[in-house]
């Protein structure tokens, strides 16, 4: 008998087959997916990835038979009070009495759905995917440099650990043919000869001699030299380490409403969620405004109100100034996301223009402007209000600068409108033709 | 050692120094003395088996290796990862637990026990498993014949490395399109009757020898007389000719398309000559599921008391272990909620207590039923007898006794869709007894089960329609969706036009037709 211990094995032996499961729904998965991110809180996302799709994509068909069809008998037990000839009336939806017989099949093939959970990067991955990051050719993605071993060829020195075998005896073999060191063949077959002849055959003392020899020649000729070894080199090489910080810029003067900063937050949200998955290091710097900006953490980001007056340029100079101060723009992939309700003095515009255009967006991957507005929408009748600080930003965006900009209403909204933003390359420029 | 053990008139045999364990906690230490303790006991029993290997593993790998049915190693299919991912939802929201064990018919046997099971437990699966199973795998004559306990694992590790060679070569989506369809004809892949061995020279003339004998035997001049037979009955020699090459009519649809469809490449024959030797292993399972797990959960009944007996294991442990044999064997009712068809542990467990009873302590109605049987004294020569040599059908037509029909409170219950009510066709009465056993029994016997179908004809040098016909049993019809759906997966596979008729046996009337043209997927 034998005890064998696997629960050592290495996990995951059923991830190939849920990986080709993945890939055959993977359409449905999306689809479902992307339904769910609608309805869910975004905050949850990912952390209970239960979908389901139509079982129709999944089914395994079998001839089976129709219960409810022909002829159909069952032995049952437990009965009580039946005696022969007894009618019993059909239970409803026909099936047999109690469900005896094969419900089983039946019972899968009729579930119209399927339901499974999704690991959270499963459920990212399907989420995010096709989304890329704009522009990103343009910059140097690896800013921080660490210091990584890679395998580089081989060495005559190094610690016995790294010593390769194969190369070492290779290299011994060659020479051993080359210098021609005798065989273990060639001393059998000497010493055979040897026993065989007879004590006073005058050739004895001639194979004796050469007997001699060969060991000699074997001792003088080392099976592994010094000159055979080998070692695995590593060299050091610099690893680039990606990282990125996320700029959120909002208003939060009074005019901001709580579904706005919601709407707001939840883009804020994804944003970070897809960042995340591109770069191992990603930092937020919040910065929020009225009249006059400042940075602060995410809790006053987003839970504490102001009072005051509306001044964009203020977040704007408050961004410069961290990334001078942090971020340089050589080390760091930026991006920034700015959500404001569109209020803004109209006096400001041209020096909000003026640092977008001088200072911020050349220093940025991708800045997106998101107008946040009531969960009603326009009211219907009234033709559509333009802010004063859409309207400084769509002319920056006319003339070229890499700015893009939606408006939302509804946080059912949310997720198409980042997917506009981070799609695929012709999809966005489609969309905003 | 004889069945006394169970009942409380053998006499108390003198308690071991020391039980196997005490607490719910094992070793492998523990593990052993265990499976050697049980191995005393289970030779006591008269039972034989493969060697044992006992693999410890845990939740996760319970839940991999019910998604790969039960199999340690297997080629890799999406379905397997949608069960896995179907079985792990029900097993974490708690709708299911995970069996104690898993155990593979191959020699060495192989039994997965989990890690959570207690000391007690373990004793319970490797006496279920590693003995009960084990005999069954290795003696029951269904599992002689169709399977190669030996060469299982090798196979397995084969057909996994083909198909994920084939993968690289033509593809993933080429290769699951096959995987696909043959799985859908899976349980149309098996034969069901062991082919006939070609005859070899000396037998051929040793057998003609005595075909002559015997007609000079029984030679009589009058059937000179008899007027000849009229030629008319012959059938085309053309079609029949036609019909023997492709062995014609073939139940056995996988063989029939690896053989003959005419435009599969070479390794899209060998993907379905995989999962039909697959399925084929699996045959005989089915077919004795009550009798398997009856065998298996009776000599774990009998090992873990002569066990107790000993004192070899604590009076806790066997109160455990009466707790879950108990669950294990619980049959409810059929008004009950949670009645689910009859419990294959639970009938074969009860079917091969009541046959003790007949060796042993046999009544008048025993022995009129069972005279073969009833008062021989030896039960476990009788239940040896039965496990080699029967399978769940034949098993309960045999030996399925009155006094259990009664103690089950059998009935019998018609369901025709011409009448307005089900009908109570028998009961545990004189009257029921042997129809109502009879049906029983049928409802075990897979032929009875699975829907009749097989390939009938095709014009290779016509239009190479394939034609399929269901033999629809008490015009039983086949489920449409799937019927279509399976057929379209024939469609592919055959390469040209395939039709299924329904037919129903006593009349030669079509119930139903379906037809599915070849789509381009594999060509």
């Amino acid at each position: 008998m034998h005890i064998v211990d696997r629960r050592l094995n290495p996990g995951g032996k059923s991830l190939p087959n849920r990986q080709r499961f993945l890939r055959r729904v993977k359409d449905m998965a999306q689809r479902a997916v992307r339904e769910s991110a609608r309805e869910k809180d975004i905050r949850d996302l990912g952390k209970d990835g239960r979908i389901s799709v139509p079982a129709d994509g999944v089914r395994e068909p079998r001839f089976s038979r129709q219960p409810g069809t022909g002829l159909q008998d069952y032995i049952i037990p437990g009965n009580k009070t039946y005696v022969e000839g007894d009618r019993i009336e059909r239970p409803p939806g026909g099936g047999g009495a109690g469900g005896a017989g094969e419900g089983g099949d039946g019972g899968e093939n009729s579930e119209d759905a399927f339901h499974f959970a999704l690991t959270r990067d499963e459920f990212l991955e399907l989420f995010l995917d096709d989304l890329e990051l704009p522009d990103l050719a343009k910059r140097r993605l690896s800013i921080v440099e660490t210091e990584g071993l890679r395998r580089a060829g081989y060495t005559v020195s190094g610690s016995p650990a790294n010593l390769a075998l194969t190369r070492t005896l290779r290299n011994s073999m060659s020479r051993r043919i080359a210098l021609k060191r005798p065989k273990l063949e060639e001393f059998a077959a000497l010493e055979a000869q040897i026993a065989e002849v007879s004590e006073f055959d005058p050739i004895l003392p001639e194979l004796k001699l050469k007997l001699e020899a060969l060991r000699e020649r074997s001792k003088r000729i080392p099976y592994v030299d010094p000159l055979d070894l080998r070692f695995r080199r590593f060299e050091p090489y610099p690893r680039p380490i990606a990282q990125a910080v996320m700029f959120c810029l909002m208003d939060v003067s009074g005019s901001m409403t709580e579904h706005m900063k919601d709407l707001a937050k939840r883009f804020y949200i994804l944003l970070h969620i897809f960042l995340t998955r591109r770069y191992k290091h990603v930092e937020i710097v919040f910065i929020r405004h009225t009249d006059k900006a400042t940075e602060v953490d995410e809790e006053t980001f987003f839970g504490s109100r102001e009072t005051g007056g509306t001044l964009v340029s203020s977040a704007l100079v408050e961004m410069k100034r961290v990334i001078t101060e942090r971020y340089d723009p050589n080390d760091w992939n930026i991006y920034a996301a700015q959500a404001s309700d569109g209020d803004n003095v109209s006096s400001d515009g041209p020096t909000s223009t003026e640092l977008l255009r001088a200072h911020i967006l050349p220093a940025c991957q991708h800045f997106a402007y998101l107008e946040v507005g009531d969960e009603n929408g326009p009211r219907a009748g009234f033709v559509e209000h333009r802010t004063t600080l859409w309207r400084t930003y769509e002319a920056l965006a006319k003339s070229g600068e890499p700015l893009a900009m939606r408006k939302v209403n509804h946080r059912r909204d949310i997720y198409p409108v980042f997917r506009e933003l981070f799609g695929p390359k012709d999809a966005r420029q489609s969309a905003e033709a | 050692m004889t069945a006394g053990l169970m009942s409380k008139t053998s006499k108390p045999i003198a308690k071991a120094a020391e039980p196997l364990f005490t607490g719910n906690d094992w070793d492998f230490d523990t593990i052993r003395r265990i499976h050697d303790a049980c191995e005393v006991e289970a030779a006591a029993l008269g039972l034989s088996w493969y060697p044992n290997q006992i693999e410890i593993i845990t939740t996760e790998q319970m839940l991999d290796a019910y998604a790969s049915i039960g199999m340690p190693l297997f080629y890799k299919h999406w379905s397997f990862g949608k069960h896995f991912a179907q079985q792990e939802a029900s097993y974490r929201r708690g709708h299911m637990g995970l069996a104690y064990e898993i155990v593979i018919n191959s020699d060495p046997c192989i039994s997965y026990v989990m890690e959570e099971n207690s000391a007690t437990m373990q004793t319970l699966v490797i006496a279920h498993a590693a003995f009960g199973h084990n005999h069954f795998f290795k003696n029951n004559y269904l599992f002689r014949q169709w399977t190669d306990a030996e060469g299982i694992l090798d196979y397995l590790d084969f057909a996994k490395a083909y198909i994920s060679r084939c993968e690289e070569r033509y593809g993933h989506t080429a290769v699951e399109q096959v995987l696909d369809a043959a799985h859908a004809l899976m349980s149309q892949g098996v034969h069901r009757y062991p082919r006939k061995k070609r005859p070899d020279l000396a037998s051929e003339q040793r057998r003609e020898r005595e075909r002559q004998e015997h007609g000079e035997q029984i030679f009589n001049d009058l059937w000179r007389t008899l007027p000849a037979k009229a030629d008319a009955a012959k059938g085309d020699p053309a079609l029949d000719r036609r019909r023997a090459l492709l062995e014609l009519p073939q139940e056995n649809i996988l063989y029939f398309l690896e053989k003959v469809a005419p435009r599969l490449r070479p390794w899209q024959r060998e993907i379905l000559r995989i999962v039909r030797l697959v399925a084929q292993y699996f045959y005989p399972q089915r077919q004795t599921k009550v009798m398997n797990e009856g065998c298996a959960t009776y000599c774990h009944y009998r090992i873990m008391n002569a066990l107790s007996e000993k004192g070899l294991i604590g009076d806790a442990a066997y109160l455990e272990f009466l707790t879950s044999h108990t669950n294990v064997i619980r049959q409810p009712n059929f008004d009950d909620r949670s009645f689910s068809g009859h419990n294959p542990y639970a009938l074969g467990f009860a079917m091969m207590q009541d046959i003790q009873r007949i060796v042993e302590n046999p009544t008048e109605e025993d022995r009129a039923w069972f005279p073969d049987i009833a008062g021989t004294g030896d039960a476990m020569a009788v239940l040896r007898n039965c496990w080699e040599n029967y399978r769940d059908e034949s098993f309960i037509a045999q030996f399925l006794s009155p006094k259990l029909m009664r103690d089950m409170r059998l009935f019998h219950v018609v369901d025709d869709p011409d009448e307005p009510d089900l009908r109570v066709e028998a009961i545990h009465d004189e009257r029921g007894y042997r129809k109502m056993r009879r049906s029983f029994a049928r409802q075990y016997d897979v032929a009875w089960l699975d829907p009749d179908i097989e390939v009938v004809d095709v014009d290779l040098e016509g239009d190479r329609r394939l034609i399929v016909h269901h033999k629809a049993l008490n015009r039983i019809t086949l489920q449409k969706d799937d019927a279509r759906r399976v057929l379209q997966h024939l469609a592919d596979l055959w390469g040209y036009d395939a039709v299924l008729k329904e037919v129903d046996p006593t009349t030669g009337a079509v119930l139903v037709e379906h037809t599915a043209s070849a789509r381009p997927i594999f060509f």
